[in-house]
């Protein structure tokens, strides 16, 4: 997070309301990212995302609010943003009448790539993403992740400031998956700000330095994924887990008897046949490993197992947005 | 910013060139083969076994010029768009070009006048192997032809335009029929306007079809002086009206509905 000069995006009181609705489909929305940021914009199906990613990607026109992209008002010089932004769609818009590295090339064409440039940018970026095999081809026979490597070389070829990738790994292999982590990672170090939406909490946690939870077209929070998971109640807790225990109540007793302790539950679902497990949640759960095991030696226990549970950010998920189906 | 959005323009016009011309046998196929019958049944066949006058293929010849080159501009519009808008979406990448949105259907438009008048021109030298001897076509009119022909273009590309930006992928069939049928057979494509007298509310009806005027543009410019007298058709004025009309009503509102399609 530089934070220097201008944010990358700014997003305003943001309202779009569809001709057609009631509701608005983003109702209030601010943000910024700052360049060279990775910022995850999650959120359950019709959380407003996509109408968000269109608006900052001039295909949506607000209602109200704006949206700068480098200081450039989207709604009001359009033509300015395109020349700066990239577009990584979920599903493949792929120009099915060209040759894959045709695809590159127009595309740096109508950005105005001057032709030498674009031909060796083009050579580069579909041998760095692994297609140089199959450049000549189009792209019918093409596989997902193919396809989506693809339009992530395309891209890139104008050199856009900021990239948005709507749910980029989404229906990928996890080969394909990882490796375009590792590229999304290595354009962020090149300085490119990226904006991502994910249904994949495991993807935002890994990529992200900053998440926005989206429900009913309105930001829930918005902080890093450390600070996110902090949130669930409770936080962070200690799993212990015991073997040759005679009285479970006991050993329960003397685990809430350390002093800092919050709260002791046993956990239902046996980890391994003839042990018991329970969690324990305090301010900084650390300090109470060496009491714990105590707790169980002292009861004529075995200790198997200690561990830091951390709430995984699809608890936080689930905790701001609810369980039920969209 | 004004030289950046014209490079994307002719980038994006070349784009086409390229794809079609690569397929460009299958093209000339697609918009030749219904003019090959048509030319050579009515202009051959039905002369020789004395069902129409020697005089008609010069007469029709005219409506098959100007029937081509329309069909062949309307549909280097219509079917990529109501594809692309529908569900393929791989106008996206033009969308996101830095140019105007409208743009994308001016070059769209601008391609498919190209197609159009390269199906058009195609027909002269199709007609003169088929009709043989009876091929007649005057010279003495070739700028207005040249005009007539681009503008015949001009209009099935700003028609296509707007049938694109309305029609959804699962209408396609049935619009086709819907709009294609009517537009082909009340065109005066197969006869001159003025030979419709008999039957007023029909010559008034075709009035409403833009293809009469280009087919009867065309004959003005195409259809020499037989035994001494001269085709009279409609006015080279209101033909020009109409059909400048035609352009800028459907260019204007193809081109809204097409903002509205990607912009919302």
């Amino acid at each position: 997070m530089t934070g220097m000069g201008t944010p990358a995006i700014a997003v305003r009181n943001l309202v779009k309301r569809y001709s057609k609705s009631k509701t608005n489909a983003v109702d209030g929305v601010s943000f910024e990212v700052s360049r060279g940021e990775i910022f995850g914009l999650l959120g359950p199906n019709g959380a407003g995302k996509t109408t968000t990613i269109g608006v900052l990607t001039t295909s949506i026109v607000p209602t109200e609010g704006s949206a700068h992209i480098y200081d450039v008002d989207v709604a009001r010089d359009p033509i300015s943003v395109k020349q700066r932004i990239a577009v990584v769609p979920q599903q493949s818009n792929l120009d099915r009448s060209l040759k894959v590295r045709e695809i590159l090339t127009f595309h740096a064409a109508y950005h105005g790539v001057p032709r030498k440039q674009r031909e060796a940018l083009a050579d580069k970026l579909l041998d760095e993403l692994g297609l140089g095999e199959r450049k000549n081809e189009k792209v019918n026979r093409y596989s997902g992740g193919m396809a989506q490597r693809l339009m992530i070389a395309r891209a890139l070829m104008h050199e856009p400031d900021v990239l948005f990738l709507d749910e980029p790994t989404n229906n990928l292999d996890p080969q394909s998956r990882l490796f375009l982590w590792e590229r999304i990672r290595e354009m962020n170090a090149r300085g490119l700000t990226i904006l991502l939406t994910t249904h994949d909490m495991d993807e935002a946690d890994k990529l992200c330095n900053r998440i926005a939870v989206m429900d009913h077209g309105k930001i829930l929070v918005n902080d890093t994924p450390a600070e996110l998971k902090k949130m669930i109640p409770g936080g962070t807790a200690l799993e212990v887990r015991a073997s040759g225990v005679r009285a479970a109540e006991k050993v329960e007793a003397a685990l809430a008897a350390i002093s800092g302790v919050t709260k002791v539950e046993p956990v239902a679902e046996e980890a391994e046949p003839g042990t018991l497990t329970w969690r324990l949640y305090a301010e900084a759960v650390n300090n109470h490993i060496g009491p714990a095991a105590q707790a169980v030696l002292g009861e004529g226990a075995e200790v198997r197992d200690l561990s830091v549970k951390q709430p995984s950010l699809e608890e936080v998920f689930i905790f701001l947005t609810g369980r039920h189906l969209r | 910013m004004n030289k950046l959005a014209l490079k994307a323009f002719f980038a994006i016009l070349r784009r086409d060139i390229v794809v079609t011309w690569r397929e460009f046998i299958p093209f000339l196929l697609q918009a030749l083969m219904q003019p090959l019958f048509i030319l050579f049944i009515f202009g051959k066949v039905l002369p020789n076994i004395g069902l129409a006058s020697g005089s008609f293929a010069s007469l029709m010849l005219p409506g098959i010029v100007a029937l081509s080159g329309m069909i062949a501009a309307m549909q280097g519009v219509t079917l990529p768009l109501v594809l692309d808008l529908g569900f393929a979406r791989e106008i996206d990448d033009r969308l996101l070009s830095p140019l105007p949105v409208w743009w994308v259907p001016l070059e769209k438009v601008l391609f498919a006048t190209m197609r159009g008048t390269v199906a058009s021109s195609v027909i002269f030298p199709l007609g003169r192997l088929i009709l043989g001897s009876g091929y007649a076509v005057r010279t003495d009119r070739l700028p207005i032809l040249i005009g007539m022909v681009v503008l015949t273009a001009l209009v099935g590309s700003t028609i296509g335009l707007l049938m694109g930006t309305t029609i959804k992928p699962e209408q396609i069939s049935l619009m086709f029929t819907l709009i294609f049928t009517p537009l082909l057979f009340t065109g005066c494509t197969y006869y001159p306007w003025g030979a419709l007298n008999h039957i007023r509310w029909f010559q008034i009806l075709v009035l409403f079809n833009p293809l009469t005027y280009a087919a009867e543009g065309l004959r003005y410019s195409m259809v020499p002086p037989m035994n001494g007298f001269v085709l009279t058709t409609l006015g080279l004025n209101w033909i020009l009206l109409a059909l400048g009309m035609s352009v800028v009503v459907m260019f204007a509102l193809g081109t809204r509905t097409f903002y509205k399609r990607v912009v919302t």
